[in-house]
């Protein structure tokens, strides 16, 4: 494998297929997104079987001095992996889940979702700076037209918001970025990983970061747009932006913030754990009082997001690595989540909790695969959600046992709004003549749900097959950060287990012992 | 002396093609307009090719007021190509009302513009400058029976003439404090102590230039001028002589203040950073396509004086970087809104009537979006890249304040630019039908070719410019 370029043509293959869907007819255009996204797929999952784990850091590295001033740097390492297997993973799906409800300018539509998934699997890909930022950037253009076009009756509104929101966040980045390019004079990620920038600069530099990727997250108080761009996108667009764009904040504070600015991190994760906080219980709250579906998934989102950026910065190899299965469950999890929303949406036309109630009767396969995910949203034992949350929430409680106190509170509250909106929709008594006469799942949308389910279970049950790819990674950042990392409050200490009794014992006491204070 | 003539061939070429033409005209009557714009545009083809001839030759001329060089080599290419595109696309739009002056006038304005953009002394200065705008002034109102034609060229003409009248002071007081018109002697001057003579004449010359690449507070005439003059016109006015403009006011300040900085650099940090504000906010407001993109024009060039005001090597190859894309860029907006008309050929300029764009004329639309997405400075789109580099040279330069301040901004002025778009894409048909063009392959051929440059195939002339604009902006430093 070694030479090939793989990553320029997994860009590549979406890029001319979105070409060729703008000149295609709106019947054909379907079937070439189709094709040019499972292709992709198949190229990730021929990336993910050759990716050599407990290898070299960086592998599949491409180098291309294309543009003088920086490059066409790519590679990927486990963490890149997993994110791009995410994207190429939902692509297909969303495609699938977009084949009948759009109907007006499929060709656009279709080309813009390819011109999307190039733009999110480069930024992942991305080894230089420059090329990172501007596949960064990109994004905004194919989503703006997503939601302004074929969005629901406010999508105006939303598109400026989504746009203009996210890129004032962005360019106080690129200024940092600039000052970062001038002060280690490269562009080359893995250099600047590893160069040590003034602790007074790196505090600026991670503000401006900051102030980026918060609003890309979302954080709270910044994540007043993604509201507004879920409810008004359409599902597949929801899809993509809960399921992938939602994860580029996450990946630059992994990827740039922590290892680049180790100091500043450790001096400002005040800040990141005090909005965390705020975010996970305030979020939680007002996704209990909402009456719209996807409005309510969206600010769960949010608050799952706040658990992904509090263990990130419990700097420990336990908080990080679940931060990350939380990103990749969260991306199948809310994905599949906006997917239930948008099946009913198509045959009711509303996104009213009130409207519907009592599918369970009529449409027990939906009600099956809803109360999965919705089980997976909670963190049930056996759902990806689940080894996510503990995993970092280990991780936290080792920082500090507040913020884990007040991340766990956000889950049980997390556990009340799936449920009551579990309750209100699958449950109760089927009432309403339109209601009862919608069809349970066809056999697109058994396609798309099977897939979903499938990797929530296989994530949850056996999550090694994620977190091995990604363990060195996270054991280079921890060693980053190392130095500058503040001592937590929960003083671990090995316990004194007793004298191996019975066999399994041994293995038992000790996990246990890490509560003892 | 004679010597010296050999190397201002692109000048001599200019005047004696604009003469033949003129004489051809005066003769044969407008009817022959298909001849005079062929004459007009060998002769801009010939005048660059001259100064390609001559790149790469480093002196002055007619003892040091004129200079030959790579700097003033780059600007005369851009104002060319853009002199020739204006030319090419007037008949279609004048229709029984083009004149043989057109091409002459643009001929005489590119020559002022060459004599601009390479001066190295006060009056040459002058000289370029007051033969640009003359010609201007007419080309403004050239539609002379067309009211607001008429007034856009009156009013050009009124508030140049204070502009002129302003530089003029300020040239007589730089020289009446240095004792010299020459860039080189007043920079001599400039090194030792600044009294309050020259602080006036500073800013009276730089208002004066303010007033040429229109940056705010001296930009109120053109949302009117860009509005009133005929669409071709316009495309002109916001393509060559804004090249023109930018060039000598960079010479004029790294050349003859460089020593200065102190009292240049907050002058220009101010019109650089109102120029984007009010260029951004007060685009927000408006119905004409025309003034929306005057609008738009004071917002870059607001851009372009970040990296002046950097005052570095970097920054000027930044600005000359900005130039050749906002030339692209403008010229393929210009002609997309020549592109725009109803079904009885009647020019479409109000920004409503583009409702539903991208259903009628797809392609039309995309470019569109491309030049307005390119404008705004998002990435991918190849205008990111001038804006990454004036911003690049001003944080190299310390000056991060004004970096934040002009990137935070510029966030206002996307704002408009996907407003643009939004009207194009999200809205629906509007009444006004816009049937395709009458198949002007040329129109047509420069907007493909602009679009598919702005996109990412641009990037890949990267370093190809970074050589010619580095060779270009070390002439001055």
């Amino acid at each position: 494998m070694s030479g090939f370029p793989i990553l320029s043509l997994m860009l590549a293959v979406p890029l001319v297929g979105a070409i060729i869907c703008l000149f295609v007819g709106d019947k054909m255009s379907r079937f070439v997104a189709l094709g040019a996204t499972l292709a992709t797929f198949v190229l990730g999952c021929i990336l993910w079987a050759n990716f050599d784990i407990g290898g070299a850091q960086w592998q599949f590295t491409e180098r291309a001095d294309l543009f003088g001033r920086f490059q066409w740097a790519l590679g990927i390492d486990g963490m890149a992996l997993m994110l791009i297997m995410l994207s190429v993973f939902l692509m297909p799906l969303c495609i699938l889940a977009s084949w009948d409800a759009i109907k007006q300018r499929v060709g656009l539509y279709m080309a813009m979702f390819l011109i999307m998934e190039v733009v999110m699997i480069g930024v992942f890909m991305a080894q230089d700076l420059l090329l990172f930022y501007i596949f960064f950037e990109a994004g905004l253009i194919p989503m703006y037209f997503i939601i302004g076009i074929w969005g629901g009756a406010n999508r105006k509104y939303a598109a400026f918001k989504f746009f203009l929101y996210t890129l004032l966040g962005s360019v106080l980045m690129l200024i940092a970025m600039i000052a970062m390019i001038g002060e280690a004079g490269t562009t080359y990620i893995p250099t600047l990983l590893n160069y040590d920038f003034p602790v007074q600069m790196q505090t600026w530099l991670w503000l401006a970061f900051f102030a980026s990727l918060a609003v890309k997250m979302p954080m709270w108080p910044v994540h007043t747009w993604l509201p507004d761009a879920h409810v008004q996108a359409p599902t597949a667009g929801s899809m993509i932006l809960a399921g992938v764009l939602l994860k580029l904040g996450a990946y630059g504070f992994i990827r740039f913030m922590m290892p680049m600015f180790p100091d500043a991190s450790a001096q400002l994760m005040w800040i990141v754990f005090a909005l965390s906080m705020i975010a996970v219980v305030y979020t939680s709250l007002v996704a209990l009082v909402q009456s719209d579906m996807k409005k309510l998934i969206a600010y769960s989102s949010v608050a799952h997001m706040a658990i992904v950026t509090a263990g990130l910065f419990a700097f420990n190899q336990q908080g990080i690595e679940g931060a990350l299965i939380i990103m990749l469950s969260h991306g199948v999890v809310s994905a599949a989540l906006f997917f239930c929303v948008g099946v009913i949406y198509d045959r009711l036309h509303t996104r009213e909790i009130d409207r519907y109630g009592g599918l369970a009767v009529n449409m027990p396969a939906y009600a099956l695969f809803f109360m999965l995910f919705t089980m997976a949203s909670i963190g049930l034992p056996g759902t990806s959600g689940f080894v996510g949350e503990f995993l970092s929430l280990l991780g936290i409680y080792e920082a500090s046992s507040w913020v884990a106190f007040v991340c766990t509170t956000g889950i049980i509250l997390g556990a009340a709004y799936m449920l009551y909106l579990y309750r209100r929709v699958v449950f109760g008594e089927l009432t309403k003549d339109d209601v009862k006469a919608m069809p349970d799942l066809n056999a697109r949308e058994w396609t798309i749900m099977v897939p979903l389910a499938a990797v929530a279970l296989w994530m949850g049950v056996y999550p090694e097959s994620f977190l091995a790819p990604m363990r060195g990674d996270v054991t280079t950042v921890v060693a980053r950060l190392a130095p500058a990392k503040p001592a937590g409050d929960a003083h671990l200490a090995a316990g004194k287990p007793k004298p191996a009794a019975a066999h399994g014992e041994t293995a038992h006491g000790s996990s246990h012992a890490g509560g003892v204070q | 002396m004679t010597g010296d003539l050999v190397l201002i061939w692109p000048e001599l070429i200019l005047t004696i093609g604009g003469l033949i033409t003129l004489m051809l005209g005066t003769f044969l009557g407008d009817r022959q307009i298909g001849l005079y714009q062929l004459s007009a545009l060998l002769t801009l083809a010939a005048a660059a090719a001259a100064v390609v001839a001559l790149f790469g030759i480093e002196t002055t001329v007619f003892s040091g007021t004129l200079s030959v060089d790579s700097f003033g080599g780059f600007a005369k290419l851009l104002i060319y190509a853009a002199s020739f595109i204006c030319i090419l696309i007037a008949p279609r739009f004048f229709g029984g009302g083009m004149r043989a002056e057109y091409p002459v006038l643009i001929l005489f304005a590119a020559l002022g513009m060459g004599i601009m953009a390479s001066s190295r002394d006060l009056m040459t200065l002058y000289v370029g400058l007051e033969l640009n705008s003359l010609a201007a002034y007419v080309l403004a109102s050239f539609m002379r029976t067309d009211e607001r034609s008429t007034e856009a060229g009156l009013k050009y003409f009124v508030l140049g003439a204070l502009a002129s009248g302003m530089l003029l002071y300020g040239i007589s007081l730089l020289y009446g404090f240095t004792g010299t018109t020459d860039f080189a002697g007043i920079a001599k001057v400039m090194g030792g102590e600044i009294n309050i003579g020259l602080i006036f004449g500073i800013v009276f010359v730089l208002a004066g230039l303010g007033f040429k690449v229109s940056a705010v507070p001296f930009h109120m005439w053109t949302p009117d001028v860009y509005e009133g003059a005929p669409t071709p016109v316009t495309t002109f006015f916001a393509s060559a002589p804004k090249v023109a403009a930018m060039a000598l006011m960079t010479r004029v300040v790294i050349d003859a203040m460089g020593p200065a900085v102190g009292a240049w650099q907050q002058i220009i940090i101010f019109l650089a950073l109102a120029s984007i504000i009010l260029g951004a906010v007060g685009a927000i407001g408006q119905k004409n396509i025309k003034r929306l993109l005057a609008y738009s024009s004071i917002n870059n060039v607001g851009f372009m004086l970040i990296g002046l005001a950097a005052g570095t090597q970097q920054g000027v190859e930044g600005v000359l970087t900005y130039l050749l894309v906002y030339v692209v860029t403008t010229l393929g907006a210009f002609l997309v809104v020549l592109q725009l008309r109803d079904a009885d050929g009647n020019a479409i300029e109000s920004i409503p009537a583009l409702a539903g764009l991208s259903q009628r004329r797809p392609g039309l639309a995309a470019a569109m979006a491309v030049f307005m997405f390119s404008l705004a400075g998002i990435p991918p789109l190849f205008g990111f890249w001038p804006k990454y580099l004036v911003f690049e040279a001003a944080v190299n330069a310390n000056l991060v304040p004004l970096a934040v301040a002009g990137i935070v901004a510029s966030v206002i002025g996307a704002f408009y630019y996907i407003a643009i778009i939004k009207m194009m894409y999200f809205d629906d048909k509007s009444d006004t039908e816009i049937p395709a063009g009458g198949g002007v392959i040329v129109e047509d051929a420069v907007i493909t070719a602009s679009a598919l440059w702005l996109s990412v195939i641009g990037y890949l002339f990267i370093p190809v410019l970074a050589v010619v604009t580095a060779s270009a902006a070390a002439v001055l430093f």
